[in-house]
């Protein structure tokens, strides 16, 4: 339920402020401080439901990703530019951020 | 017979079964290889789906009208993502810094490349702005997309793609790159891979997950924030 509540209570809130976020991720944040503020013990229902939710992420995904049926046309048509595109930007992405924080990390 | 087999073709009941059924398999998949990279579930429900799809000759938009019902989790799960963030805070201490300077950095590096190499490689101008998004989670890439004048839902395949890339061979690349630390290799995975990053990480190890899931949610922000001072930039 508090899942629900925190989602409902994100997407009203990204609408009222036209914020660029998406409600789901105000969600978080929020039962993020909901749970540091409450510190409920390890049977609490909301983290069972949680984890279990959790284990079954990629099954959320599964609809949308089927979308890539519909454009295999146009995969065909411009493979080089995105393929190349995706994956090498994929790989600059995770460099950066995995080699910057490694790199501020061990500073400090 | 051809009307049951019209009704099987619609139904949201046969529709959410038969992705159910390709998530299983999936399941079986990676359990019966021992956790191999390939067989990542969201990746063999997606091939098995899609051969059905083509096969029985449904349309894509009744498929994913008839399993909203599935769709619609996507967005308690990432709010479930507080929960592990939640039992990890106290090594949130030390990396915050790193963080709030690498994800928005990541994310311009991710904008960038994305959309010079679509140019570079030949692609055209919407090609390459619908592929800009494309690191941000895929409700927050859709939306960016649409506002930037890609072709959204192209730009949800894309973001679909490089988070199984992620998946399958995210925790490969990173020991190339001897990011050894949870928490680095955690934001690395959830800047590039968002939600299917984060399950993978999830699976590698609590920590990892967390901060994937934290750096998911950052990394959406960053690229909303700096996608159309970029794309005016690139342009």
């Amino acid at each position: 339920m508090w899942l629900l509540v925190c989602q409902v209570v994100g997407e009203v809130a990204v609408r009222l402020t036209d914020a660029p976020v998406p409600g789901p991720i105000v969600g978080m944040v929020l039962l993020f401080a909901l749970l540091q503020w409450r510190d409920p013990d390890e049977g609490a229902g909301v983290l069972r439901a949680s984890d279990a939710m959790l284990r079954h992420l990629q099954l959320f995904f599964v609809p949308a990703g089927v979308g890539i049926v519909t454009y295999l046309a146009v995969l065909r048509a411009d493979a080089l530019p995105i393929v190349g595109a995706m994956a090498v930007s994929w790989l600059a992405g995770l460099l950066v951020v995995g080699w910057l924080v490694t790199l501020m990390t061990r500073r400090t | 017979m051809s009307e049951a087999l019209e009704w099987l073709r619609t139904s949201p009941l046969a529709l959410v079964a038969l992705t159910l059924v390709g998530y299983r398999l999936g399941c079986e998949a990676r359990d019966r290889t021992g956790g191999h990279a390939l067989a990542q579930p969201v990746l063999v429900a997606i091939v098995f789906i899609g051969l059905v799809l083509w096969a029985a000759d449904i349309d894509y938009a009744a498929y994913r009208e008839g399993t909203e019902i599935v769709a619609f989790w996507l967005g308690p799960a990432t709010v479930a993502l507080a929960v592990p963030l939640h039992r990890q805070v106290r090594r949130l201490r030390g990396v915050l810094l790193p963080m709030l300077v690498a994800i928005p950095v990541g994310a311009a590096a991710s904008i960038v490349t994305a959309y010079a190499l679509v140019k570079a490689l030949g692609g055209d101008e919407v090609l390459a702005v619908t592929m800009a998004p494309k690191a941000a989670t895929t409700p927050v890439s859709i939306a960016l997309s649409e506002v930037a004048g890609g072709i959204p839902s192209l730009t949800a395949v894309f973001a679909i793609s490089i988070g199984v890339l992620g998946a399958v061979v995210g925790p490969a690349v990173l020991d190339l790159a001897r990011v050894r630390d949870r928490r680095a290799r955690g934001l690395a995975l959830g800047a590039t891979s968002h939600g299917i990053g984060t399950s993978r990480a999830l699976a590698e190890d609590e920590t990892e997950g967390a901060f994937s899931g934290l750096s998911m949610g950052l990394t959406a922000l960053a690229t909303s924030m700096l996608l159309p001072v970029l794309l005016l930039l690139l342009q």
